[in-house]
């Protein structure tokens, strides 16, 4: 990760910030599962912070974004209050999808993030679609579609990959590779893991980033949505990442070995990141400190306000189940 | 005034008026284009509206419907056009998990203004997986609207109200239907056929006939048959739309009439017949003096033998005998 200058130290300073609290929140969030006070699944993005954060930082205000069932993040990176994130894992009526959806289905239409989606490769056909509306309507957005490599063998990737290409249009596909769905690893999987050959094969160009550095990340991510905006065509990036859990909250992590997570582990895009900015000069270690100290003060708060938020009326059950 | 033309040209005419009234609509669909659509429904629109609002899809209909949901939520107004009902299957997961459901689990935040049209019915030996009548699949989601009309002049005018809705529509045509003619208003019309309330196809007062799709009409015939041939006056209603239903006007038709026969061309099992005969049962149950009787496709998959194909879903001889039952006790 060295191979990248440091962006200025705003800036840096600003995706270390948004790094932490992505990872406050997953672990605040994880301790309150424990504690049985959220409830279904929880997916946590520990471990891809920097792939949220540089992906989601290489956005336009203007362009779409599109995830999964891990959707905190992506809401958090995108600017969404903690607080209505918080409240949502807690079912309340402050959450951003006013208890409906609960961890998995986090959206926040206005800033155009356009939603997490709990089934396995559903959100690509949508992800194409709000481009194949930002190209009728003569807008230059791009869609940012985040998915697993789980996903890349349901049809819908196919699919998608195939018409995104055949009506050219401006969505940036984003692969993180963890190579552990639950039980999982590609090889047990895929006859073809080489994702960027499958898109190839599909007429979907293709590039790779370290997901664990926030830098690359951002860099290849902006490659590819200019390259998706100027030349109105769908890219490929994969993103090579590592969750430090399981796949929720639920499993228990159990087929990776102790070595591969602690080699992992020193990989730490929070760690990494973190310290390159100290020894850089970039900020000072009490600003680190400082910073942390904010993450988990946010945290709290966004805590205390979803508890107090209450919790939506039975009454309000078939609230929005039609437009009009 | 109005024009006697055919359900597959009106159709055409709606979609036609809608692309011309508003730039954000467009239509996806196998060879609808340079094909003209499987039954002709889209013939004629790509040359008038380009490649760009008529697009011509690969056989990937979960996809496509996935890019219509997307579509939606980003702005524009999409028809997409399954080739048989048969093939939404293919789209069960972005019609049910992702059409129907986004605006209520984001919390009102996102719209899906998006039309899926599918026709669907026997009849013209296809065999068994291209002859199903599945209204009952769509009407048991909630999020969905779903039209089933069985007339030129409804098949125009909620096609238009489909296209102008900001929900999610399952929009069911009949394949037999296609051909048939009649009555449409003039064009210099704007024909909108407001969902959620039931034509009353011909009057009567000794038993209520509510017919789906296609069946509206073989109930219509049976209706006559009922008339001219045992003195029967029947009433037959259309409910056009499934969701949302226009109950009320098939209950003040039942508390007239006290009796109440369904017809559908969907399997009896878990159907919309079966659906409103408990809503007829549980609403109405002090003015019936008989039970709701249920007229459906048989319960197998539809056969492609002729001689099999046409017992497998009804004809209006079955229709009279279902209503002659509910006077067996006079």
């Amino acid at each position: 990760m060295a191979d990248h200058p440091l962006p200025d130290a705003g800036v840096a300073k600003e995706w270390l910030r948004a790094m932490l609290l992505i990872r406050r929140f997953e672990e605040r969030a994880g301790d309150l599962y424990a504690k049985g006070a959220i409830g279904g699944f929880l997916h946590q993005s520990i471990g891809e912070e920097a792939v949220i954060v540089g992906t989601v930082r290489a956005l336009r205000d203007t362009d779409f974004l599109v995830s999964t069932y891990r959707s905190h993040g992506h809401a958090l990176a995108r600017g969404t209050s903690p607080d209505h994130v918080m409240a949502e894992l807690l079912g309340r009526v402050d959450g951003v999808s006013r208890g409906r959806g609960g961890s998995m289905h986090m959206a926040d239409v206005s800033r155009r993030f356009m939603g997490g989606f709990g089934i396995v490769g559903g959100n690509l056909p949508i992800a194409a679609g709000i481009a194949l509306a930002s190209d009728q309507l003569g807008r230059d957005d791009v869609t940012l579609c985040q998915f697993g490599d789980g996903a890349s063998n349901q049809g819908t990737f196919s699919e998608t990959l195939n018409l995104a290409a055949l009506w050219k249009l401006p969505v940036v596909f984003l692969v993180t590779n963890n190579r552990s769905g639950p039980g999982a690893t590609p090889a047990r999987h895929s006859a073809v893991e080489d994702l960027l050959r499958r898109a190839e094969g599909f007429g979907v160009a293709g590039l790779r980033c370290d997901g664990m550095d926030v830098i690359d990340a951002y860099n290849v991510v902006g490659d590819a949505l200019r390259l998706a905006r100027e030349e109105r065509r769908p890219i490929l990036v994969e993103a090579a990442t590592q969750r430090f859990r399981g796949h929720s909250a639920a499993d228990p992590d159990a087929q990776r070995s102790d070595g591969e997570r602690e080699e992992w582990r020193r990989r730490d895009p929070l760690l990494t990141f973190a310290r390159r900015l100290v020894a850089e000069g970039a900020i000072t270690q009490e600003a680190r400190g400082a910073l942390q100290a904010e993450a988990a003060a946010r945290v709290d708060a966004a805590v205390a306000f979803a508890e107090a938020s209450p919790e939506p009326r039975p009454e309000s059950l078939h609230d929005d189940v039609h437009v009009a | 005034m109005s024009r006697t033309i055919r359900y597959r040209e009106a159709l055409n005419e709606a979609l036609r008026e809608e692309l011309r009234r508003d730039e954000t609509v467009l239509l996806m669909g196998q060879d609808i284009g340079l094909f003209d659509g499987a039954f002709g429904v889209t013939e004629g629109l790509l040359s008038e509206f380009g490649e760009r609002r008529v697009r011509d899809t690969p056989i990937s209909e979960n996809t496509t419907v996935g890019m219509g949901v997307g579509a939606a939520m980003a702005g524009l107004r999409p028809v997409v056009e399954m080739m048989t009902i048969n093939f939404s299957l293919l789209a069960m997961d972005q019609i049910v998990n992702h059409a129907a459901q986004i605006h209520y689990m984001f919390g009102g935040q996102a719209r899906v203004p998006l039309v899926i049209r599918m026709p669907q019915g026997a009849g013209h030996q296809l065999g068994p997986t291209h002859s199903h009548s599945w209204e009952a699949f769509f009407v048991h989601v909630p999020g969905l609207l779903v039209a089933a009309p069985s007339t030129p002049a409804d098949a125009k005018g909620l096609l238009k109200a489909a296209i102008r809705s900001d929900d999610p529509v399952v929009f069911i045509e009949h394949e037999h239907l296609y051909g048939q003619r009649g009555e449409v208003p003039d064009l210099d019309v704007d024909h909108v056929v407001a969902f959620g309330r039931a034509a009353i196809r011909r009057e009567g007062t000794d038993v209520t006939l509510v017919g789906i799709s296609r069946q509206a009409m073989t109930a219509w015939r049976a209706a006559d048959l009922l008339h001219a041939e045992h003195g029967i006056s029947a009433e037959v209603i259309d409910p056009r739309t499934l969701r949302p239903l226009d109950l009320e006007t098939i209950l003040a038709s039942v508390r007239k009439t006290n009796r109440c026969v369904i017809v559908e061309e969907g399997w009896p099992r878990g159907g919309v017949a079966a659906d409103l005969a408990v809503q007829i049962t549980e609403q109405a149950f002090d003015w019936l003096d008989a039970p709701v009787g249920r007229v459906t496709g048989a319960d197998v998959p539809t056969p492609y033998a002729k001689s099999l194909e046409q017992v497998a879903f009804p004809h209006e001889h079955d229709v009279v005998t279902a209503a002659l039952a509910t006077f067996r006790d006079i």
